[in-house]
């Protein structure tokens, strides 16, 4: 396989964005990924959020670890920054980005066998610290590189494609990103891109970790019956919370909702999510409540989506460790080094 | 005392302490060994500690040296045995004429003792004891009272300890006076009741001239905070966390910003040593200057990542502070045994830039240094001290820092270049120095932007599976080394007095003891050329030293003799021609154990000198 530009072909009255670009500046190379991947859906609501948000595309740096998920930032965002790093180690590399440069927007893709096996730790240490990221898990429940086999999310019971049942206890990505701190957590289907695109956009809004578990069928080796990360399963089990509209703060309000039905959430950069309630006891500030509904309704074989849970007061690691407003990648030598006549005085101490 | 004569010497001797781990000795310790700083004797103190927090033996070896040695000598002229667990070996281990000073409180029997050597008994429990009541400071003034009996026994001016106390303390006064107090219980008991001075004297010399005493941890901690690091990231392990901890303290002293209190500087005490890595090496592709610390199963555990900034071509500083290996191995023992992990480290073909300071100053210098070159050459560079110099202090060189320096940050293309037309590929050769240039994140609206990757690509960051791509790439890489080896600091030769067929060839913290064996050689009439490393790919000057003498000693601190498998690998050479010079108990090397190596190697060639053969 060799790299395949896309042809650029641009309609002279393709729509614009607040910044300039169009839909296509957005977009990356071509997908090598299997025809009906949900990836490619997940990337093309990517291009769409990020169209949407008028972000220039050289101020997203788009990390990824290594499996068909990690290959997705090669096929978005051809503008921007990629560093497609190894197997589970995308949450470090993304931390080390962000510490360099606050201003950029730092977008981390990763797998289900990326995130919950190899990388289990990166990801739980990402979302504790409070690393100012959108961490995007793509999550097939199957190894797909390597042909098929079960990855730590796929479900206890759930049937792989040559009839093997899986036995161990999945882990709940979403359950663990509640746990460990993470300020905004989603679950979406990457066959929803209604309700997946507003929150990849409240994601890349949001100041802190906001992860993303999107459900997205792997057509080659986790599509048939008996999987319950398959497109019909996903389809019949979906219990979403919520949908949300993203709102700027430049954006007229124009829709109106009927009276109880609406949360609405101011975020740090002025930002507003419109959660139209869908379960109307449902509280998405409430953490721990949160976490005791996603419990519930796994135990009942359903799939809970929509805006799980955001924190209004979210902070991050920056402000943690008090690091100065501009970019430490830009300080230079005068603001690094100290000099001689200090060097003079720390030697003095020194005797 | 039998018929053997008490060791007589003025300001060239070694005093060991013998502690328990957790008792704080170490501080007393340590004031003891700057008092005789200040009567200007160098002084190369060692910690020997066990990996454990309190109860453990504990050692504290400070060599008293007016010819300045900083090397280990072995042996102990005065032990002062703290510490009953190890009190029959401590005893063993005094030199012949030697001096044995103990806590007398609890009467030992005779045999419990040596007829040849002298001992010196204080009730330093029994005085705390009286003196105190708080158990915590019956503990601690016991130290600082043995501090004072020695000052009296070895002829230290009183005062000049004294006033170190006061600078220690300088603003604590109730501490200033609690102190002193104690010392001055210890001197004044050692003066009614002991014949001071003993054979061991100090005396006030001009040896220490305008030299510094920092350990190379520090040191490194204060390199990265010179050479311009703003992200640290880092896993604890013995024996490199104190570099962090210095970095840190540094910055938060000169790195904070006077107007608002901000930092800048990050430091991330992350999950494990893979994130530590990784922090480092995302931090560095996003354009900052970015280290970690480490030790030897540190390395181990950040093999794949060093794999991928060594291809992916991005910059980072490691620290390996190192210790006895394999495994856990002897975690607060020193070791250089890192070499090999280090030179190939990860799997497929690499090569990684390594530097060798040799005392506090090069890890200083180096460190900083460091920054440069892997900025310059877009991948890992590794600084590799060892425990010895890491956790020690020692005296070394002030800093210095050339103000009109300025950070080389490397090939890095800017907006205006390429605004200007300027071709870029991010693994392209244009200056053919296999050197590529770079961009940084969020550098250009729509030019430069490129997808780094662990997998093969093309010359413009394209992924390419094609043989031609991988093998353009991996020449460029070796090309890149190659440079690698006209950048790295450059060999320091001490040639022998008389011409001579013979070499040694050492790194690092042997140096010291080096000097002194070479010195000690010389006096014998054996006559050697060093060459001591200080950075790899190796220069082609050390392989020409290589072949300028027919027979070269490799004096390294591990056990396969990894520089030596390096320099025959790289250097291409017959392994005849080099000769394992090995020291690899944990300990530090000594001059002794060198000069003994060579010097029994050698010992048909040896010249003796006329005044010698008579003697004999």
């Amino acid at each position: 396989m060799t790299y395949l530009a896309k042809p650029k072909l641009l309609r002279a009255d393709a729509p614009r964005n607040a910044v300039g670009y169009t839909r296509r500046d957005y977009e990356g190379a071509i997908s090598t990924l299997c025809a009906g991947c949900g990836h490619d859906s997940i990337s093309a609501a990517v291009v769409q959020a990020c169209f949407d948000l008028d972000v220039e595309p050289h101020r997203v740096a788009k990390l990824s670890g290594i499996g068909c998920s990690s290959k997705t930032p090669d096929y978005f965002l051809g503008a921007s920054h990629g560093f497609n790093t190894t197997h589970g180690r995308m949450p470090s590399v993304l931390t080390g980005a962000a510490l360099a440069n606050r201003d950029l927007i730092y977008l981390g893709v990763s797998g289900d066998g990326d995130s919950a096996s190899i990388g289990i730790a990166q990801f739980a240490h990402a979302m504790r610290r409070g690393v100012n990221m959108t961490y995007i898990c793509e999550n097939n429940g199957v190894y797909g590189l390597t042909k098929g086999q079960f990855s730590a999310t796929a479900d206890k019971g759930s049937k792989s494609k040559r009839g093997v049942v899986n036995n161990d206890t999945p882990i709940d990505l979403v359950a663990l990103a509640l746990q460990l701190g993470a300020s905004y957590v989603a679950r979406s289907f990457s066959g929803d891109k209604e309700q997946l695109i507003p929150l990849i956009k409240g994601a890349l809004r949001h100041r802190g970790p906001a992860f993303i578990d999107v459900i997205s069928p792997c057509v080659t080796f986790n599509n048939h019956a008996g999987s319950t990360k398959s497109y019909d399963y996903v389809r019949e089990h979906n219990d979403a919370v919520n949908r949300i509209d993203f709102i700027l703060p430049r954006d007229k309000i124009e829709t109106s909702y009927p009276p109880g039905s609406l949360r609405r959430i101011v975020q740090h950069d002025g930002s507003i999510l419109h959660l139209r309630k869908l379960e109307t006891e449902y509280d998405p500030t409430d953490r721990i409540g949160a976490m005791n509904y996603l419990q519930e309704r796994h135990a009942l074989g359903e799939i809970v989506t929509g805006l799980i849970f955001v924190s209004e007061d979210a902070d991050d690691l920056h402000r943690h460790l008090n690091t100065v407003e501009k970019p430490l990648n830009l300080l230079g030598d005068a603001y690094l080094c100290p000099g001689s006549q200090v060097l003079q005085s720390i030697n003095d101490a020194l005797r | 005392m039998s018929q053997v004569k008490p060791i007589e010497s003025s300001n060239d001797f070694v005093i060991k302490f013998a502690n328990v781990n957790g008792s704080g000795s170490a501080s007393a310790n340590e004031l003891f060994a700057r008092a005789i700083m200040r009567m200007g004797v160098p002084v190369a103190p060692r910690n020997i500690f066990p990996s454990n927090i309190q109860g453990m033996p504990t050692w504290y070896e400070m060599r008293v040296s007016a010819a300045g040695w900083l090397g280990r000598r072995g042996g102990c002229d005065l032990m002062v045995a703290m510490n009953p667990q190890t009190w029959d070996r401590d005893i063993a281990e005094i030199e012949p004429g030697g001096y044995l000073f103990y806590d007398s409180t609890k009467a030992l029997p005779r045999s419990r003792f040596r007829e040849d050597i002298t001992v010196l008994g204080i009730p330093l429990t029994e005085m705390c004891n009286r003196e105190y009541t708080d158990a915590r400071q019956r503990q601690l003034f016991k130290n600082i009272m043995y501090v004072g009996a020695l000052t009296a026994l070895l002829g230290i001016d009183f005062a000049v300890v004294e006033k170190l106390i006061a600078d220690q303390y300088r603003g604590k006064d109730k501490l200033i006076g609690a102190n002193v107090n104690a010392l001055k219980l210890g001197y004044e008991y050692a003066k009614a009741n002991l014949s001071c001075p003993i054979g061991l004297r100090v005396e006030r010399s001009n040896g220490v001239g305008d030299r510094i005493f920092i350990n190379g941890n520090d040191a490194c901690g204060l390199g990265a905070v010179y050479g311009g690091a703003t992200v640290a990231a880092w896993y604890p392990i013995t024996p490199s966390t104190s570099v962090i901890e210095a970095f840190g303290s540094y910055c938060r002293k000169y790195r904070t910003d006077p107007d608002n209190g901000m930092a800048r500087y990050a430091i991330v005490q992350a999950e494990d040593e893979l994130a530590s890595i990784g922090m480092v090496i995302g931090a560095a592709w996003n354009g900052s200057r970015a280290f970690t610390a480490t030790s030897g199963p540190g390395i181990s555990l950040m093999q794949e990542f060093f794999g991928l900034a060594y291809f992916a071509e991005v910059p980072a500083v490691i620290f390996d502070v190192q210790r006895g290996g394999p495994s856990t191995g002897m975690p607060t023992r020193t070791q250089q045994s890192d070499l090999i992990s280090c030179a190939y480290a990860s799997h497929g073909d690499t090569k990684h830039v390594m530097l060798f300071p040799e005392d506090p100053y090069e890890c200083f210098t180096l460190g900083a240094q460091a920054f440069d070159l892997a900025d310059r050459l877009q991948t890992p560079v590794f600084v590799l001290l060892d425990l010895d110099i890491g956790m020690n202090d020692r005296l070394c060189k002030p800093f210095d820092w050339d103000d009109s320096r300025r950070y080389d940050r490397g090939k890095i293309m800017t907006a205006e270049m390429l605004d200007a037309g300027k071709n870029f590929g991010r693994y392209l050769d244009v200056d053919g120095d296999g050197i590529p240039w770079r961009t940084i994140p969020g550098t250009h609206p729509s030019k430069g932007a490129f997808f780094s990757r662990g997998t093969t690509r093309n010359a413009y960051a394209k992924y390419s599976e094609a043989g031609t791509d991988y093998v353009y790439n991996m020449e460029r890489l070796r090309h890149k080394l190659e440079t690698a080896k006209t950048l790295v600091p450059a060999p320091i030769v001490q040639m022998a007095a008389q011409p001579t067929r013979f070499g040694a060839i050492h790194f690092g913290s042997t140096s010291a003891a080096m000097a002194e064996a070479l010195s000690l050689l010389e006096h014998s009439g054996v006559h050697v050329d060093a060459m001591r490393v200080r950075g790899f790919p190796f220069a082609d000057e050390i392989i020409d030293f290589i072949n300028a003498h027919d027979q070269v000693f490799v004096v390294e601190q591990n056990e396969s003799g990894q520089l030596r498998m390096l320099l025959l690998t790289e250097g291409d050479i017959d392994p005849k021609k080099l000769i394992r010079v090995l020291h690899y108990d944990g300990t530090p090397i000594t001059a002794r154990f060198i000069a003994g190596k060579i010097g029994d190697a050698l010992s048909s060639h040896k010249v003796t000198p006329l005044r010698k053969q008579v003697a004999s």
